[in-house]
């Protein structure tokens, strides 16, 4: 398989707890992988693996191919979630700086640099000192600097947070952008709104193990169950009469006077027109489409699911 | 190679691009050789015209005082103290010279004023009635004045070491004293920049652009970048203090104290002939031991290549062992205030090396100066003072230098060694307090 990261029955362990458990993951070139979990998962631990901050104590990674030596760093850019940059150094010099540290050459990292400064609209802070700049600001001269060197994979933990509505817009269309231009991106984050919106394969990373993995699609698709959302005109009462034993009604939102949205959970052996055919008699069917569940209650139903395995 | 080099050279352009840098090291001496030259330079010279109204109870012993450029002397003739006092007030008489009846028994005259003059002034009255009182004893016990500068001594005891080749060499303890100053400058700019050194890690830490660094270069080499940065700041610093102030005290002495040394100066002043002029010269001379172009002053006499070289050796090989400690103190907090309980050991030993420099200076052989100038925590100190008295024949054995400089290399690799082990643990730790013994963990950890 041809993949660009492959990380192979990783574990890392710490003093008084393990912090990964013999974690696999596949991260195929060209997507935007979402590593999502709770705090204290691992995700921290998995990514400052990658960016061999740290080393595993079991298993192996593989960067296309190759077991993860130093030299890939440079093919690797990283955001931290807690951003940092040096306060009083100006943000021109301090950008090259850190392109330099990554490899580039001075004059590479000039033309890299100019042309995301014009890109971000922000050539003119380049004699600016760090703490001059607004926070918004910082994060966008932080972005810039992972991204500069080009890499082929890259790490952005919680890259949204801290970006008002417009320059998060701004961010994700980078992001997006870098996709296409062959990046592959690594998410890391808890906003499950953003998950759904660009990402492309997703891990969820509970108590140090992987729980669930998968193209985001069929990780929906796998969890949605034999569910379907109903919209119609008539009386909700009518509606709910109208079922049968075999089909549980969820819940029934109103949109407007008798006009209304039904959620329905059909037992295995029924179909959508099983379901047609008992309430057509009785209310004007407006739609029907398949109710599939949101990142956010998979997330959430996948560690509650854990959870009482553990209690049990 | 040229990662660290990168960190290097901007930990050194970051810290000498400071306005601070900038104002310490120029402004420094500059600020210390203007105000004491201004403050000697008016004790010195001084534009208010005296008028002295002499007391003279031996006239006409000294009625031939003659005046200087800012002094000028009257008679009293017949006046009593009492009279001159009053005198004083209702006068432009500056002073009034009493010259008692026992002068050349008591050595002793007094000099009432409505404004303290300078202490230049009171020295040239000094000298002149000096003269005169020298005068009267000669004449009295018919002596030439040649002959009593033959009788005067200035008495010297050499203090003279034997060695095995039969040569002599001099325990000097002025030379000491120098060693002493460079020892002391190892400390201050020890404790300076190991500060610096762990303020620059506590801020990578605190605002975490450590993470992004080390996704680029190794910890170790992060922290040997930045030790090594600051090092050069400090060697930067050091040495145009040193060219800075040699520079402006020579230009001083050739400037303003010119006439202080100046036997024709003197001659003019002190209306004396010319040799005792350079009698008066030498006693200056020795009074104040300390004139930059006397050969036989300690400046000249110091072998300032050798003291600079060990210098530059003894500073960096401490500096490289004790800012390790430092950069791992700092690696292991997450803010200044925490560094109180890891500061005492590292500071301590420092300290210690300082203090007891003192009694080096004394016994520069003895058991505590061997030691302190063995140890690597103390010798960059401590070897200073002694190699001031000299190295080989009649100095510190040669065998002792070369161990003591061996192990101090050793030393600073160790220490190194066990800093980057915590600094590479701890940069990444945040929100904890460390303890003593999850430090030994962090060293122990393979």
């Amino acid at each position: 398989m041809n993949s660009i990261l492959d990380i192979k029955g990783v574990s890392k362990f710490y003093t008084n707890h393990t912090a990964l458990d013999q974690v696999d993951l596949s991260i195929s070139p060209n997507k935007i992988f979402g590593l999502l979990g709770p705090n204290g998962a691992g995700k921290t631990s998995l990514i400052r693996i990658i960016n061999q901050i740290t080393g595993p104590d079991e298993g192996a990674i593989f960067f296309n191919g190759e077991p993860l030596q130093i030299h890939h760093q440079k093919n690797i850019g990283y955001l931290p979630e807690e951003r940092g940059l040096y306060k009083k150094m100006k943000v021109g010099e301090q950008a090259l700086y850190l392109a330099q540290l990554k490899g580039m050459s001075k004059s590479e990292a000039m033309a890299s640099l100019k042309e995301w400064f014009e890109k971000f609209e922000i050539s003119g802070w380049w004699n600016k000192r760090i703490d001059e700049l607004s926070k918004g600001m910082q994060q966008k001269v932080q972005f810039i600097i992972t991204v500069m060197h080009r890499p082929q994979l890259l790490i952005l933990d919680e890259p949204f947070s801290g970006f008002d509505p417009i320059n998060a817009k701004l961010i994700r269309d980078e992001i997006l952008k870098l996709r296409e231009e062959g990046t592959t991106v690594i998410l890391s984050t808890h906003n499950m709104a953003s998950v759904e919106e660009i990402c492309d394969d997703i891990a969820l990373i509970y108590q140090s193990k992987k729980i669930l993995e998968g193209s985001v699609h069929d990780v929906k698709e796998a969890r949605s169950g034999n569910e379907f959302s109903v919209t119609y005109q008539g009386d909700h009462m009518a509606f709910a009469k109208a079922l049968w034993i075999d089909a549980e009604l969820k819940e029934t939102k109103t949109i407007i006077n008798n006009k209304h949205c039904s959620t329905i959970k059909l037992a295995d052996n029924k179909t959508p027109n099983d379901l047609l055919n008992a309430i057509i008699p009785h209310v004007n069917v407006l739609g029907l489409e398949k109710a599939t569940p949101s990142m956010n209650d998979i997330f959430i139903d996948r560690v509650n699911e854990i959870n009482q395995g553990n209690h049990e | 190679m040229s990662k660290t080099w990168l960190i290097i050279q901007r930990e050194y352009l970051v810290r000498v691009k400071k306005k601070s840098f900038l104002l310490i090291t120029f402004l420094g001496p500059l600020l210390l050789a203007a105000g004491l030259s201004l403050v000697i330079y008016l004790s010195v010279k001084e534009n208010i015209q005296h008028k002295v109204l002499i007391i003279d109870e031996k006239a006409p012993a000294f009625n031939n005082l003659q005046d200087t450029k800012n002094i000028e002397f009257n008679y009293g003739t017949g006046m009593n103290i009492g009279q001159a006092r009053d005198l004083l007030f209702n006068s432009d008489y500056t002073c009034v010279l009493y010259i008692p009846r026992n002068i050349e028994n008591s050595n002793v005259s007094k000099l009432y004023y409505k404004k303290q003059p300078s202490s230049s002034v009171i020295r040239v009255i000094e000298d002149k009635v000096e003269n005169v009182v020298e005068e009267l004893k000669l004449k009295q016990y018919n002596i030439s004045r040649e002959a009593f500068y033959d009788v005067k001594t200035n008495f010297v005891l050499n203090s003279i070491k034997f060695t095995k080749n039969g040569e002599e060499e001099k325990l000097d303890k002025a030379a000491s004293y120098v060693g002493f100053f460079f020892g002391a400058m190892i400390y201050i700019f020890i404790f300076l920049y190991g500060i610096q050194v762990m303020r620059g890690v506590i801020e990578e830490k605190s605002n975490r652009i450590v993470e992004i660094i080390i996704t680029s270069v190794k910890p170790f080499q992060l922290m040997m970048g930045k030790i090594i940065g600051v090092a050069l700041v400090s060697l930067t610093q050091f040495l145009l203090w040193i060219i800075l102030t040699a520079g402006i005290l020579t230009a001083v002495q050739s400037t303003i104290f010119k006439d202080y040394y100046d036997p024709a100066a003197i001659t003019a002043q002190t209306q004396v002939t010319p040799d005792i002029a350079v009698e008066i010269q030498k006693e200056n001379v020795n009074q104040n031991k300390f004139d930059l172009l006397d050969p036989n002053n300690i400046i000249n006499r110091t072998n300032w290549p050798l003291m600079i070289g060990l210098f530059i050796f003894y500073f960096l090989g401490g500096f490289l062992l004790y800012s390790a400690l430092f950069a791992a103190v700092g690696s292991a907090v997450d803010n200044e205030t925490d560094t109180q309980q890891f500061m005492l050991p590292v500071t301590l030993p420092l300290t210690l090396a300082y203090v007891l420099s003192t009694s080096i200076v004394d016994n520069p052989e003895g058991p505590i100066a061997f030691w302190l100038s063995i140890i690597p925590f103390t010798s960059p100190i401590a070897m200073l003072v002694r190699v001031a008295i000299g190295i080989g024949d009649g100095g510190i054995p040669v065998w002792e230098l070369v161990l003591s400089m061996a192990l101090l290399i050793v030393g600073f690799l160790v220490t190194v060694w066990i800093a980057a082990k915590i600094y590479k643990t701890g940069i990444l730790m945040h929100g904890k307090k460390v303890s003593y013994a999850e430090l030994w963990k962090w060293i122990a950890h393979k």
